[in-house]
């Protein structure tokens, strides 16, 4: 947001890498461990909306790179992820390309059609990318209707794929191994990432996003960054909507209405915008958070979704994942201050 | 030859809805720089607040007037609670209010007055085609109100002290501020103004969409492109813009793409004016200093 906000986050994230660094691959080896559990914790629906929470928390990541880290605003994703669903369900339903092939596919297509609307979208300020997303998503359902490509899409029925069975005769159900092939393709892209996140490309994002006119004044090309930073966001979230349909074993134009591009931009904020750790907050928020809300009022979901919304934006503008920064880094402080000072009395 | 010349007219009388919704774009745009998402789900709840008024008895023409009224306030307390708190705050915070509003009035909407499509009574001659086959009553009688709307908004800002210390605040706030005019409330003017120019549209088009919570959705999109082509810092050019649309969609929908793509139709339209003419046909050229 601010450029002194994100300043001394950046470098004291850039002072925990160093000292951490032996640690990472440890680090991430429990985080997985971690994740992979509720394959065999969890039963039958819950363990299905696990799987939508972790596709949701990586079309959430996509999001949060172009809007959270280059600052460029896109009401439509959900595009995104609805163009990657019917890449893996055409080529699945029509082609009968196995489930894990489709995925490459279907982060080309959609990395090339965010370079698409990137490139006259992004040359201009940043109202002008909300503005074309906002109605691509707003389109998208038609598109997927007209009759002209009924033969590939299905028209208004969609189209009906079916969940893989687990390879090499592993001992699992069909779901316990959605689940795990959704974590291990979340967990690679997380990874990804984060590493081009913390990277000299991922410093020009943060520049580019706090101080343009200085990020320009230094040999930075701005449109050329942002409409490849938008690519690889509709790459990444083309690759979610992909699994989305392998995971639902259906996909229909209604299910991409632009309430799912909203979606995706409301988990952002209440997960923490530029945040990696937020975006997984954001993927459990739009799964389970929906089901509270109409619990609450069944016939105005939408309401309260919009009140949250409103309401984070007002109390919390960094989301969970900046409350629990707020919460956890005072009190690693104070273990470190404790520690020098009493190192310091010796 | 008849074909062409109803679509034509046809397209004026839906431009003029989209020149509306253009102008409320506009009006916001210019004195904060922001785009309101939800200025169609705004016009949504104004008709329905219409449609309970008829529905109450009320004459049409006082049912009318008085949501035009409530629309300004509604506008105004809008700006006041919600975006006054914020106006420092960064893009995407606007931009997330804006879409909180559009998800919290379109449900308000159907969890008030239900999901069912209602039709929308029209005070015109709901009698047969006019002028020889090429108009009907209603859109007749639609294009003449966004019309009159039109000059009176124009009238406003031109002629009177307080559409001149609206365009003063928008223009340069801190000099506006110096000689005493209340910026802060001058910009809720403009919200509310916007609010009440969407309801008129909102009333106009109900009876030829009928009326559900996403009436507006796709009205909206033809006014963003309406606004992008006449130049979104440009009330005159969005307006302009807006009837261009209406003519161009509906001349695209009868002998291009059908009546199936017309929202692809208005994204075609965004996208090619950002790549051919990004500032719209009459819109300034920004220039930053740095």
């Amino acid at each position: 947001m601010s450029a002194s906000k994100g300043l001394p986050v950046a470098a004291a994230r850039g002072a925990e890498q160093v000292a951490g660094h032996s640690w990472a691959p440890l680090v991430i080896l429990v985080l997985l461990l971690l994740a992979l559990a509720p394959a065999f914790l969890v039963e039958g629906y819950r363990l299905f909306q696990l799987t939508l929470a972790v596709i949701y928390a990586l079309a959430i990541l996509g999001l949060n790179i172009v809007t959270g880290y280059n600052g460029q605003i896109s009401l439509g994703h959900g595009a995104f992820y609805a163009v990657g669903a019917y890449t893996a369900a055409i080529l699945m339903a029509h082609f009968e390309v196995p489930y894990w092939a489709t995925l490459p596919v279907a982060a080309l297509v959609c990395a090339a059609l965010g370079y698409g609307i990137g490139f006259p979208a992004l040359r201009l300020g940043s109202l002008y990318l909300a503005l074309t997303t906002f109605s691509l998503a707003v389109a998208v359902p038609q598109i997927l209707k007209y009759k002209a490509f009924e033969d590939w899409t299905g028209g208004v029925q969609g189209l009906f794929i079916f969940k893989p069975d687990p390879p090499f005769g592993l001992p699992l159900s069909n779901d316990q191994w959605m689940y795990i092939f959704t974590v291990l393709v979340a967990a690679t892209l997380f990874i990804l990432s984060w590493n081009l996140l913390r990277s000299r490309i991922g410093r020009a994002l943060l520049a580019i996003r706090d101080q343009p006119v200085a990020a320009e004044a230094m040999g930075m090309n701005l449109a050329q960054l942002k409409t490849r930073t938008f690519a690889v966001s509709a790459m990444i979230t083309g690759i979610a909507g992909a699994l989305s349909a392998i995971a639902v074993e259906f996909v229909s134009p209604d299910s991409f209405s632009v309430i799912l591009s909203i979606t995706l931009f409301v988990g952002m904020v209440v997960g923490g915008v530029a945040s990696i750790l937020g975006t997984v907050f954001g993927g459990l928020f739009v799964v389970f958070v929906p089901n509270l809300a109409e619990d609450i009022s069944k016939a105005a979901p939408g309401v309260i979704y919009g009140i949250i919304l409103i309401a984070f934006l007002f109390l919390l503008p960094t989301g969970f994942a900046g409350f629990l920064r707020r919460l956890v880094v005072p009190l690693l402080r104070r273990r470190r201050s404790a520690q020098a000072m009493s190192s310091n009395g010796r | 030859m008849d074909g062409l010349a109803h679509q034509l007219i046809a397209g004026i009388a839906t431009g003029g809805i989209y020149a509306s919704v253009a102008l409320a774009l506009v009006v916001i745009y210019q004195a904060t720089h922001h785009i309101n998402f939800a200025q169609g789900a705004m016009a949504t709840f104004s008709t329905y607040i219409a449609y309970m008024l008829i529905q109450a008895e009320v004459p049409y023409w006082a049912a009318f007037f008085a949501t035009v009224a409530l629309s300004f306030i509604i506008g105004v307390l809008i700006e006041r609670i919600l975006l006054r708190p914020m106006h420092n705050a960064p893009v995407l915070t606007h931009v997330g209010i804006f879409i909180g509003l559009l998800l919290a009035i379109s449900d308000l909407c159907g969890w008030l007055f239900d999901y069912t499509v209602k039709s929308f009574p029209t005070p015109f001659d709901a009698g047969g085609p006019m002028l020889g086959g090429l108009i009907s009553g209603h859109e007749l009688g639609s294009t003449a109100v966004t019309l009159s709307m039109l000059i009176l908004i124009y009238l406003f800002f031109r002629h009177t002290s307080l559409g001149l210390a609206t365009r003063a605040a928008a223009y340069n706030p801190v000099s506006s501020r110096l000689v005493g005019i209340r910026v802060g409330w001058m910009l809720a003017v403009g919200w509310g103004l916007a609010a009440a120019i969407g309801a008129v549209a909102g009333m106009m088009i109900a009876p030829v969409v009928f009326l559900e919570p996403n009436m507006m959705l796709g009205i909206l999109l033809y006014a963003f492109a309406g606004a992008l082509l006449g130049g979104i810092d440009n009330p005159g050019g969005a307006v302009l813009g807006g009837f261009a649309v209406g003519i161009i969609e509906n001349l695209g929908g009868a002998y291009l793409v059908g009546t199936e793509l017309k929202l692809t139709l208005a994204l075609i339209i965004i996208i090619g004016v950002l790549l051919i003419r990004p500032n719209g046909l009459f819109g300034r050229v920004l220039v930053s200093r740095v």
